[in-house]
């Protein structure tokens, strides 16, 4: 059940109409209800899943709340005992809670590697023996990847750890924890939230307000008009251009580049308007996973502007965990020793970066393109990071920070590298992509820009407009959002106004929209994750 | 609290209004080409009390003349037909048909019957878009989709042809308020000639049954006019293509018989009826010219005449005059055709491709 059709659109407006039925009390339990249909409706295999990472987590979590709490009461209980009795008692309590957080992440984390991993490993133990020349491969197995699989293991484990450093109380109601694990709005493509910040607005009931359930309409309606006008339309030309990619080099590749920039953008972040307008319209409020990534200056503010939720979910559980392990505290020390202060203390920095970089790109996908892709990051940002001096010598010599011909160039610096590593994304294999975006500099194809072979792409010159359109509405409201709140100008028109905004939008998501026949309107891109 | 509501419901109806004339817009007007798309439509504009309605595929809109019927017989006729029209599409036409009036007999081509699942979605769009909304079409729609169709498509076909504001052309203004009258109590006129050149070969088939989802809605049909007092005749109109198997219709006669209805097959008709297909059919053999019909009207017409109570109207003053410019207009029409086909050798005003040769 895909968010754009129809069959969604009736669910949505049922659990819609339902919920405000429903007495505050019982709105969770409802919730529930819909969360299971939904994904039931995908794939009732898939429940299984789920319900293994729910239960499993509950008890994993509930045993360590009860040591946790069992730890402050004997605290509480022997004041006389010295800070250093204090400290070993609570050494031990922590190696035995960590057990079962060990064993709550090997068995959730592991689901989640059997499903999406499996055939990876395999393949590439295959490609191994092959090449040393034996016949011998191992067979692939049969195994579907649950849908959204990689989100709600996400969100559990962020939850079973924030318990364990007993950043909060476990939930005590299975029923609970399974909302907050499966609300279906966010099941298939984030955000990634955290328990307490989504448990409390998502338990608590809600009475039907008119402002939040028109804002969460705005959202919904702007979220369509990301993915339908822009995304799915730029979406034909993509296709166009990687299925063949030999026929499509040079500049074309530069205009893969580009398009499946904006795609990708418009996609996931129209899906995530969706999912965060359906949550207003319930009156649940989730974390923003965007921040107008492509108004970076650098990669380094892209990501921290791009899929928030995950970004902060592997600082805190892995790039946190890491920096601060014994092992990369002895390879700091130890680098320290080797290389001075100054290169010794960016080791760790450095090695850390790149272990968040490189699960990064595995979380995204069981593929070399994926892991590459996420490395690439994780180094263009350790370039950027050893360019810091050279950047701080250029701005006190040429007093340009602030001047907006810099700023722009910076933006556009910005998108031109995600997008070079976005290619990963794109082309079939990591050397294809490499090839391909070679040919950027030993091609120059200019004329397709000029002799009609845009128009080849399954684009008409109508469907350059309307993109064109879509993408000045994008950014003039992504620059207002940078300085105010377009939903406040909006709010603050007069009624005509507004509805004859809303009107505007409405109409051209019908009559532009690139779906139904002649369109292959395919899943959200992060559905796959 | 007033003049916000107020506000709220005039947008509303603004919106829904702007739709309304942006679907009117962007639905296919068939006017030119697939002129058989419009069809359909021209049912409601018509006073309903006919006697005699024939339902079927392009081998009734193009085989039978209502205006022979009336001029030799004193018949009132009108044709239910549209391009590929499929047997539960047939069906639920004849439902909609007998809520708006009772004729005395109603005709089906058999055709169709070779057709047991939906086919494709051109040709449900020729008939399904045409019938205005009701739970016969609702009904229609959801027999006839095939598995990449929608049924809120249908219900409203803006989000089936939006994507055609790139393509719109000068018909879709032209045709926007109102439409050209191009049929003839559902008869589509062909006065140009292409005679049959070859028959086919009848290909041998793996299975001559017909299908049983086909044989429901024909025995559905059955029960419906026996319902209603009406007539149901089965006919297979007299085409060389497409290939009409002995053993199809030995399966049709075998129903006919078993409930007791006529069953004309007029491929083998063709001496009676006067059908010759050197100088009756305009497409080699799919359909008949003008002529033919006409041919075929009469034979068909007398023996409608012959075998059920049918009135002739032709002494009704006030019916004679609504007929003779239904009569006017045809006759009119079928001067155009034969002057555009003197001028140009074939019919460039009525949707005709020039022929290879000319």
């Amino acid at each position: 059940m895909l968010f754009t059709s129809y069959s969604f659109l009736i669910f949505i407006i049922t659990v819609f109409i339902s919920y405000y039925l429903t007495p505050k009390k019982y709105q969770w339990i409802l919730l529930l209800c819909a969360s299971y249909l939904f994904y039931g409706l995908v794939s009732i295999d898939y429940l299984g899943y789920i319900m293994v990472t729910t239960i499993s987590t509950y008890f994993i979590s509930l045993k360590i709340h009860e040591i946790n709490q069992s730890k402050k009461s004997y605290l509480m209980e022997h004041k006389e005992l010295s800070r250093k009795e204090k400290k070993e008692y609570k050494k031990e309590i922590k190696k035995y809670t960590k057990k079962y957080l060990t064993f709550g992440m090997l068995l959730n984390f592991g689901l989640l590697g059997v499903t999406k991993y499996t055939n990876f490993i395999i393949g590439n133990i295959n490609s191994i023996v092959t090449s040393f020349g034996s016949n011998g491969t191992l067979s692939f197995i049969d195994i579907a990847m649950p849908m959204g699989i990689s989100f709600y293991t996400f969100k559990t484990m962020s939850y079973l750890l924030d318990v364990y450093r007993e950043k909060h109380d476990a939930e005590d109601n299975l029923f609970k924890l399974a909302l907050f694990v499966s609300f279906f709005p966010q099941l298939v493509q984030g955000p990634i939230s955290r328990y307490n910040d989504l448990s409390q607005t998502l338990f608590e009931g809600h009475r039907y307000k008119y402002t939040t359930v028109r804002h969460g309409i705005q959202r919904i309606i702007w979220g369509f008009f990301k993915k339908i006008v822009i995304a799915d339309r730029i979406l034909v030309a993509v296709k166009t251009m990687i299925v063949t990619p030999d026929d499509y080099k040079g500049f074309y590749v530069l205009l893969v580049m580009l398009f499946y920039t904006y795609q990708l953008y418009a996609d996931f972040t129209g899906g995530i308007d969706i999912t965060i307008g359906i949550g207003e319209t319930l009156g649940i409020e989730m974390a923003e996973n965007f921040k107008r990534p492509y108004l970076s200056r650098s990669i380094k503010e892209f990501w921290r502007r791009w899929h928030i939720t995950m970004g902060t979910w592997f600082k805190d559980y892995v790039f946190y965990p890491v920096s601060v392990s014994p092992w990369m505290l002895n390879i700091s020390k130890k680098s320290r020793k080797k290389f001075g202060n100054a290169i010794g203390k960016r080791v760790p920095v450095y090695i850390s970066t790149l272990i968040v970089w490189f699960t990064t790109g595995l979380w995204h996908g069981a593929h070399w393109n994926f892991i590459v892709w996420g490395l690439m990051n994780g180094i263009v940002i350790i370039i950027s990071f050893e360019f810091e001096p050279t950047y701080k010598w250029f701005h006190s010599k040429f007093n340009v920070e602030d001047k907006l011909a810099f700023r722009v160039f910076q933006i556009i610096r910005t998108i031109l590298l995600m997008s070079a590593i976005r290619l990963f994304d794109v082309y079939q294999n990591v050397p294809l992509t490499f090839r391909m975006f070679g040919t950027i500099f030993t091609e120059f194809n200019f004329n397709i820009f000029y002799d009609g072979s845009l128009l080849q792409l399954g684009l008409t010159i109508g469907d350059y407009i309307i993109l064109l359109i879509g993408l000045i509405v994008l950014y003039s409201i992504s620059i207002y959002q940078e300085t105010g709140s377009f939903r406040v100008y909006l709010n603050n028109r007069p009624q005509q106004v507004r509805y004859a905004v809303y009107s505007l939008v409405i109409i051209f998501i019908i009559v532009f929209g690139a779906y139904g026949v002649g369109f292959d309107s395919t899943q959200f891109i992060y559905n796959q994750f | 609290m007033l003049k916000k509501n107020l506000v709220r419901i005039i947008s509303i109806l603004f919106l829904l209004t702007v739709l309304f004339f942006i679907q009117r817009l962007v639905v296919p007007k068939y006017m030119n080409d697939i002129v058989e798309g419009s069809l359909i439509e021209t049912y409601y504009d018509e006073e309903k009390n006919h006697d005699v309605v024939f339902i079927g595929d392009c081998e009734v809109y193009e085989n039978f003349s209502p205006i022979t019927l009336w001029e030799d017989y004193g018949i009132k006729s009108f044709i239910r037909g549209s391009a590929q029209q499929l047997i539960w599409q047939s069906y639920y036409l004849m439902e909609e048909t007998l809520k708006y009036e009772k004729p005395e007999v109603i005709v089906f081509n058999v055709l169709s019957m070779k057709y047991n699942e939906p086919q494709n979605e051109a040709y449900n769009r020729m008939t399904l878009d045409g019938m205005k909304l009701s739970m016969s079409k609702v009904k229609s729609i959801r027999a006839s989709m095939t598995d990449e169709e929608k049924f809120i498509d249908y219900i409203f076909p803006i989000l089936r042809f939006h994507s055609r504001w790139s393509n719109l052309e000068s018909q879709d203004f032209k045709y926007f308020f109102n439409k050209d009258e191009l049929f003839h109590n559902g008869y589509y006129m062909r006065v140009d000639v292409k005679p049959v050149e070859s028959f086919p070969r009848k290909k041998p088939l793996a299975d001559y049954s017909l299908g049983q989802n086909a044989y429901d809605y024909l025995e559905k049909m059955t029960v419906l006019a026996e319902k209603h007092g009406v007539e149901l005749v089965l006919i297979k109109a007299p085409t060389i293509y497409p290939v009409w198997y002995d053993e199809w219709d030995q399966q049709i006669e075998d129903f006919a018989q078993e409930n007791d209805l006529m069953y004309l097959n007029f491929l083998e008709l063709t001496d009676e009826a006067n059908i010759d297909f050197s100088k009756h059919t305009y497409d080699a053999g799919l359909h008949l010219n003008l002529q033919g019909a006409e041919n075929l009207s009469k034979y068909f017409g007398e023996i409608l005449v012959e075998n059920y109570d049918l009135e002739d109207h032709r002494n009704n003053d006030e019916i004679s005059k609504k007929w003779e410019k239904k009569s006017n207009f045809y006759y009119s029409m079928k001067e155009a055709q034969y002057f555009d086909l003197n001028k140009y050798g074939y019919l460039k005003n009525f949707g005709a491709k020039k022929p290879a040769n000319n």
